[in-house]
């Protein structure tokens, strides 16, 4: 079915915001609540149990920094995407968001690794509190680099032809979002001992 | 409803016919619209429907209590297993699929594009996907009476660790359907949600100011932000109790680490401000109605929504108010009962708000009136029960009563479906073209109202001798006996009985008058907001002319204007503003 045309509540601005940025601000700000009640569950739950510090001491503190340093290069190319679609650069903001993109799927692979390299010590899901939260937070967010890099991916085609480049500043906000919550997840589940 | 004629929607229904041929087919007229107003009407068919599922399921546990053990006509004999997914279902059903749905689902869409005047959401597909999840999250929840054990039993609040384990609960598949419906129903108001506030902050008329927003789109509004704030604990609960469930995680078992109060946290700081989601709405319906039929202009708007963000912030620090007997801090308890009775500052003001409105106004008492003012009279009570369970002292006494019951049922029933009647019976013209016929709608009003009294006002007495909820039959346990009470659980259930058996005059008044009402014009009650600038029912894309904003929606009775109300795209011309 083809796509129907845009209805005219999307071409208008009163706030002077683009519709599509003031949406994905929104989006952000529901996914904080949803992170946000997993993180203080975990962080209420971690103060009351001193003894979750045995069982967080198996996690790689290397691969965790290593995987936070990624992150954080994708995020500036993230930047330089937006900046390339700025000044109508459709290729560059194209190959930029391909870079991100990759980061992000290093991030995964690097994830993939650790966590082989876990379950294959016996720590599943199921091994008690701590490794709950442990697969299931970080789970989570993987799920988030996932669809941010295909996303990424996808707007990358568009943008090489130079169409909807303002796309590019709304995932670029997702992706610093994203990048943001693994900036508290990497303290709290694999620093905090 | 609509038929597209024109425009892109037309080439997009038309699709794989010949070019030029405009029909579009059923599947893409009733399922695969984009249009804000069909989506509107999807959802407000599925929410009556299920609204009469979770009436159904009321009279079958109404009729187990008032003669237990007996074969209940249309349904057969309620075991206690069975009884327990009875009211789980109901309550679920009722709040989630029910009063979210037509309340903030259906009302939202139809008034929102026509009352700010554009065309549609800003984001119609968004919209259109948020349907059809919400529709995959019925089907599940209706299946899962169907699978083996039957349909969830581990009530609606859905406590774990009784919810968390099939040993317990018995219902284990039932349980894990269940999550996934909620969690399903959640993604599908939050994609409809944003939707919602963008459209409104982004897509107004030109000359629409913040001040000059109908106060049932603010309701919708601020109810969607209120929905999206406290939702997203929730969902995370819902993946992890689901997790509990199949895949052995601990987060909820006390043995293994976790913490069967976390969940409790978690659903009630979305669970509370969920009272005000279903409840703004409502009150927003009822300010319109109440305006246009006291001939007035509202009282204190800027009130009303000081007072509306108020009731929303606080609504957030209240949750621990279900908890006071879950073991929670004496200290702790001490503050929610504060922050609980404080809450009741905004409302009670936005009551008084509505009574200065109606005070000397020329009053008509038309069907929709009748809903609002019932509206606030029943919330009243509802509010005043409040009172006692706030009141952590008083809740230990009450807590899990018929009381508590009683109370819930004061504030949801007046919201869910007061509110979704007023507003129904208010836009029935705009949305189909017809109007209601009265007498039959003042029928429908009496019985429901006089009956829905009789149900819980027997309630809120049993629950005070000390009948306690979910239990299947007080005849198997002799500290729960209490025979004299007997009359009063029979009553409540003659109550459910003869609720429902008004609703035909509603449903007869409803269908009846899509083909036979009389024909509604543009403007049948004489309104000033833009949803009646258009004709009933409006075509696609709304307004043939996009509107220009000059006013407020409640300029009813100005004085030195010829006609009582002062529609809020009409220009000043010289002469009105000599005589102004």
């Amino acid at each position: 079915m083809s796509a129907p045309a845009r209805s005219i509540a999307n071409l208008r601005s009163v706030t002077g915001i683009p519709t599509a940025r003031l949406v994905t601000w929104w989006v952000i700000a529901s996914e904080m609540f949803i992170f946000g009640g997993l993180l203080a569950s975990y962080v209420m739950h971690r103060l009351a149990h001193p003894e979750w510090a045995i069982a967080a001491s198996n996690t790689n503190t290397k691969a965790g920094a290593f995987n936070t340093f990624v992150l954080l290069t994708s995020s500036l190319f993230a930047v330089l995407a937006h900046k390339a679609a700025d000044a109508e650069d459709g290729k560059g903001a194209a190959k930029y968001l391909r870079l991100t993109a990759l980061g992000g799927f290093l991030f995964l692979i690097v994830k993939g690794f650790e966590w082989t390299h876990e379950i294959r010590e016996g720590f599943v899901l199921a091994s008690g509190g701590f490794w709950s939260f442990y697969y299931t937070v970080a789970g989570l967010h993987a799920l988030h680099v996932l669809a941010g890099a295909i996303i990424m991916l996808i707007f990358a085609v568009d943008a090489a032809k130079n169409v909807n480049l303002p796309r590019v500043q709304c995932i670029g906000l997702y992706w610093h979002f994203v990048d943001i919550i693994w900036i508290f997840l990497f303290p709290l589940l694999y620093i905090a001992k | 409803m609509t038929t597209p004629a024109t425009g892109a929607h037309a080439q997009a229904g038309s699709h794989g016919h010949e070019p030029g041929h405009h029909e579009v087919s059923f599947f893409h007229k009733y399922l695969w619209s984009t249009d804000h107003k069909m989506i509107a009407m999807q959802y407000l068919f599925t929410g009556t429907a299920l609204a009469l599922i979770g009436g159904y399921l009321a009279y079958v546990f109404r009729m187990q209590l008032a003669f237990p053990g007996h074969d209940v006509p249309g349904y057969g004999l309620v075991t206690p297993n069975r009884y327990n997914s009875l009211v789980t279902m109901h309550g679920s059903i009722m709040i989630f699929w029910v009063a979210m749905p037509v309340l903030v689902a259906a009302f939202g869409n139809f008034l929102i594009p026509l009352m700010i005047g554009c065309d549609d959401m800003v984001f119609p597909r968004i919209n259109r996907l948020s349907y059809q999840v919400f529709l995959v999250s019925a089907i599940i929840l209706l299946a899962s009476f169907f699978v083996h054990g039957g349909a969830f039993g581990g009530a609606w609040t859905s406590y774990p660790p009784l919810s968390a384990k099939g040993v317990y609960n018995l219902t284990p598949i039932g349980a894990s359907l269940w999550l996934v419906a909620v969690a399903l129903e959640f993604v599908a108001f939050l994609l409809g949600g944003i939707n919602f506030i963008v459209t409104t902050m982004n897509g107004r008329a030109p000359g629409m100011r913040m001040w000059d927003i109908p106060v049932v789109v603010w309701m919708i509004v601020i109810a969607s932000v209120l929905f999206m704030a406290s939702v997203g604990p929730l969902i995370a609960g819902a993946v992890m109790l689901f997790f509990d469930q199949r895949l052995g995680t601990a987060f909820f078992d006390p043995g293994r680490g976790g913490d069967p109060l976390l969940w409790q946290h978690l659903f009630w700081f979305f669970g509370h401000p969920e009272v005000y989601v279903v409840l703004l709405p409502a009150l927003g319906m009822v300010a319109e109605i109440m305006a246009v039929f006291a001939r007035k202009k509202l009282f204190g708007y800027r009130t009303i929504l000081y007072t509306t963000w108020a009731t929303g912030i606080l609504s957030f620090v209240v949750w621990a108010h279900h908890q006071f007997i879950a073991g929670i801090d004496p200290r702790m308890a001490n503050v929610f009962t504060i922050t609980t009775l404080l809450i009741s500052v905004p409302i009670t003001e936005m009551i008084f708000v509505y009574i200065a409105t109606l005070y000397g106004g020329s009053i008509q008492f038309t069907t929709p009136m009748l809903w609002a003012l019932s509206f606030v009279a029943e919330f009243l009570i509802g509010g005043v029960t409040g009172i006692f369970l706030g009141a952590s002292g008083a809740d230990i006494y009450f807590h899990d009563t018929y009381f508590v019951v009683a109370h819930f049922h004061y504030t949801f029933f007046p919201s869910a479906i007061i509110g979704m009647f007023a507003g129904l019976t208010f836009w029935y013209p705009k949305m189909f073209g017809r109007m209601l016929n009265e007498t039959l709608g003042k029928i429908h009003f009496w019985g429901t109202i006089i009956a829905f009294n009789v149900i819980f006002i027997p309630l809120f007495i049993t629950g005070a001798a000390g009948d306690q909820r979910r239990i299947y039959n007080y005849a198997l346990f002799s500290e729960q006996e209490r025979p004299g009470l007997q009359h009063l659980r029979e009553l409540s259930t003659i109550g459910v009985i003869v609720l429902l058996a008004f609703q035909v005059f509603f449903l007869f008044n409803f269908f009846w008058s899509l083909r036979h009402g009389e024909r509604a014009s543009e403007n049948p009650w004489l309104s000033n907001t833009l949803e009646w600038t258009v004709p009933s029912p409006p075509p696609h894309g709304n307004f043939a002319e996009l509107p220009t904003v000059y006013r407020g929606p409640y300029e009813y009775a100005t004085p030195g204007r010829k006609e009582d109300y002062w529609p809020q795209n009409a220009p000043i011309t010289p002469i009105e503003e000599g005589a102004l």
